[in-house]
């Protein structure tokens, strides 16, 4: 810092001017950004029926927390919730299972096949089937009305396999060398030598996928649609919200559809945004410098 | 890039197809087998399911029991004009561009002035902001979108003080704003993401090209143009290839989540498009060939953009 500022030209109108507009973008980036998610907070924690007044900005107005109330009597929300958590829980630790195990074969340098089964790998990133396909195929696996569809069809995933082999690749050789010497078998050194230290790789991996099971509906929507035992967070949510997007969309103004009875208070879908956000917004700055560190190895990998 | 290309490519002198080696390495073939399998089965398979546009798909006889019709699918995709499909192309590709151009500008921008801020303490916490809206979910997104730009939300709140406008507007009622809203959300969700692929590129430029600039007499502006700039460039680069090959892709929640009756002509991709042909009307031989159609452009998107950069002389996928 103290060699920088010294060769820093003389404070010219210039200087300050830019410092100025940095300053305001910033401002305004940071408003723009955390006004939306403080006025859902704020609107859920606000009466019913005074938030159709509308003018709730960053505090409730009237205090009240019969919004969470409303949800937590709701039977699909939380049948939703529970699914989604259980999705969550099981498809992170099942797909991070099998990817880092691709990964370790696919990173020892005695392997037969690496070439190769890397290869089949990558073009999937590349080249799928589409929607229409693989419906068909999860129908025929009856993989239709059933909890499966969540995680047994997002097993490998070959950008994760990327990431998480350009890591292990980086690890040195010795360390399996030695442990073989000792007698330890190939799935010993995954287990005792490799995953140990493949911790932060393991984190963003886990990270990412578990965002990604978090905040998917799709397939709710597309074959779990029938099977209400099996619905999601999201997709419950999508349905509170969506009944007031088509009501704005119509002709009518959109003045009405705060007031009327058949749509869900936008106090109730504030809270159960706030429900639905929550877990994300409380786990990811901790993992933050996983996550970057993962996206550098990704983006330089591709 | 190169170095990983080399490292799958490079002969391995250990590597022996004998009994013993095999027998040695039996627990990674099992699992390569089984992973192998799994990939056949959820990747491959799905591929062999594009025979599907090429027949009259019925779901009791299967792919084998069904009658071929070869391209009449394609060519009722691309003549018929009750179905809209060249309306939905333009849709797809316009919002993809729009999106592709909206976002990268941003995100560049952002990575800049974010690294233009010394201080940790203030930097750290901008940072951390700016990941938030990427955790979100596009139903949450939305959701926001729609109370922020609602008769009674802070959009209109604040338009109609400034005295802008003296109405509120209704902005999901007018197809010309679809796009533009689609754009910005897509801004406002991914630019603190997106930027971090950036700031890295920039923090791996050379500190004693800054330190060089200085003493010459640079300023703020030149050290921007002449040393981040071209620094970022390679990664620019490579970014706008992968990207370009996914713009058809960049269009399903946002639109189907947004759209309605209003701004249909606009709103309407080809995801949304096969969906609604293939899985609500029950025609999977149409929604296949739609989808055959898109891959197909996507990958001539790819080759042509890469072509393109050979020429140029700039860093390329292949």
């Amino acid at each position: 810092m103290e060699t920088k500022n010294k060769h820093k030209k003389p404070i010219n109108g210039w200087n300050i001017a830019f410092k100025v507009f940095l300053v305001i973008f910033m401002v305004i980036f940071l408003v723009a950004t955390l006004y939306p998610v403080i006025n859902t907070i704020a609107l859920s924690f606000n009466d019913g029926t005074d938030a159709v007044r509308g003018g709730i900005y960053l505090w409730p107005r009237v205090f009240s927390t019969k919004s969470y109330k409303t949800v937590f009597a709701m039977e699909n929300l939380l049948t939703g919730f529970k699914i989604s958590v259980l999705r969550t829980v099981i498809g992170t630790l099942s797909s991070l299972a099998i990817n880092a195990l691709l990964a370790f074969v696919l990173s020892r340098k005695r392997f037969l096949f690496s070439t190769q089964l890397s290869f089949f790998y990558v073009i999937t990133m590349y080249v799928n089937g589409g929607l229409i396909p693989t419906f068909i195929l999860y129908k025929n696996l009856g993989l239709m009305n059933s909890f499966n569809v969540y995680w047994v069809t997002g097993l490998v995933s070959a950008w994760n396999m990327l990431v998480l082999r350009t890591y292990m690749k980086g690890l040195p050789e010795s360390l399996e060398e030695s442990a073989q010497l000792d007698g330890a078998g190939y799935f010993t050194i995954f287990t005792r030598i490799i995953s140990p230290l493949c911790k932060p790789v393991y984190a963003t991996i886990a990270l990412f996928v578990a965002v990604w099971q978090w905040n998917n509906w799709f397939d709710a929507m597309i074959y779990n649609r029938l099977a209400t035992e099996y619905t999601v967070l999201q997709y419950e949510l999508m349905k509170l919200l969506s009944s007031v997007m088509n009501q704005s969309g119509s002709a009518e103004t959109a003045k009405d559809a705060g007031g009327a009875n058949t749509i869900t208070p936008i106090t109730v879908r504030s809270a159960a945004s706030v429900i639905t956000m929550l877990p994300i917004i409380c786990v990811y700055p901790f993992l933050q410098r996983y996550f970057v560190t993962g996206l550098t190895i990704g983006g330089v990998k591709e | 890039m190169a170095k990983s290309a080399a490292m799958i490519n490079a002969p391995r002198k250990d590597r022996k197809f004998t009994w013993k080696e095999i027998k040695r390495q039996k627990v990674l073939l099992i699992i390569a087998l089984a992973v192998f399998v799994y990939g056949i089965v959820f990747y491959y398979l799905p591929l062999f399911g594009w025979a599907t546009a090429f027949i009259q798909y019925k779901p009791k006889g299967g792919i084998f029991g069904s009658a071929y019709i070869g391209f009449d699918k394609f060519k009722f995709l691309f003549t018929n004009e009750n179905i809209g499909f060249w309306r939905v192309m333009r849709n797809t590709f316009c919002m993809g561009a729009l999106n592709l151009i909206t976002s990268t500008f941003m995100a560049v921008f952002f990575a800049i002035l974010l690294n233009e801020i010394k201080p940790t303490i203030i930097k750290k916490p901008i940072q951390t902001v700016s990941y938030l809206p990427h955790f979100l979910s596009w139903i949450i997104v939305v959701g926001i979108l729609h109370s922020a730009l609602s008769s009674t939300g802070i959009v209109n709140d604040v338009l109609i003080k400034l005295g802008v406008v003296d109405q509120a507007i209704n902005f999901f009622a007018f197809p010309e704003y679809f796009w533009g809203i689609v754009a910005f959300a897509n801004v406002w969700k991914e630019t603190g993401w997106n930027a971090i692929i950036y700031l890295s590129a920039i923090t791996s430029i050379d500190p004693t090209l800054y330190e060089a600039a200085s003493i010459d007499g640079a300023g703020r502006w030149a050290k921007i143009k002449y040393i981040t700039l071209p620094g970022i460039k390679p990664t620019f680069m490579i970014l706008l290839l992968i990207n370009v090959g996914n713009v058809l892709n960049a269009g399903f929640e946002v639109q189907y989540l947004l759209g309605n009756g209003l701004v249909k002509k606009v709103s309407e991709t080809i995801d949304i498009f096969v969906l609604k042909w293939g899985i609500s009307q029950n025609d999977f031989s149409l929604g296949t060939a739609a989808g055959i159609f898109k891959s197909a452009i996507s990958i001539l998107l790819i080759v042509l953009c890469n072509a393109w950069a050979k020429h140029a002389g700039e860093e390329r996928l292949f």
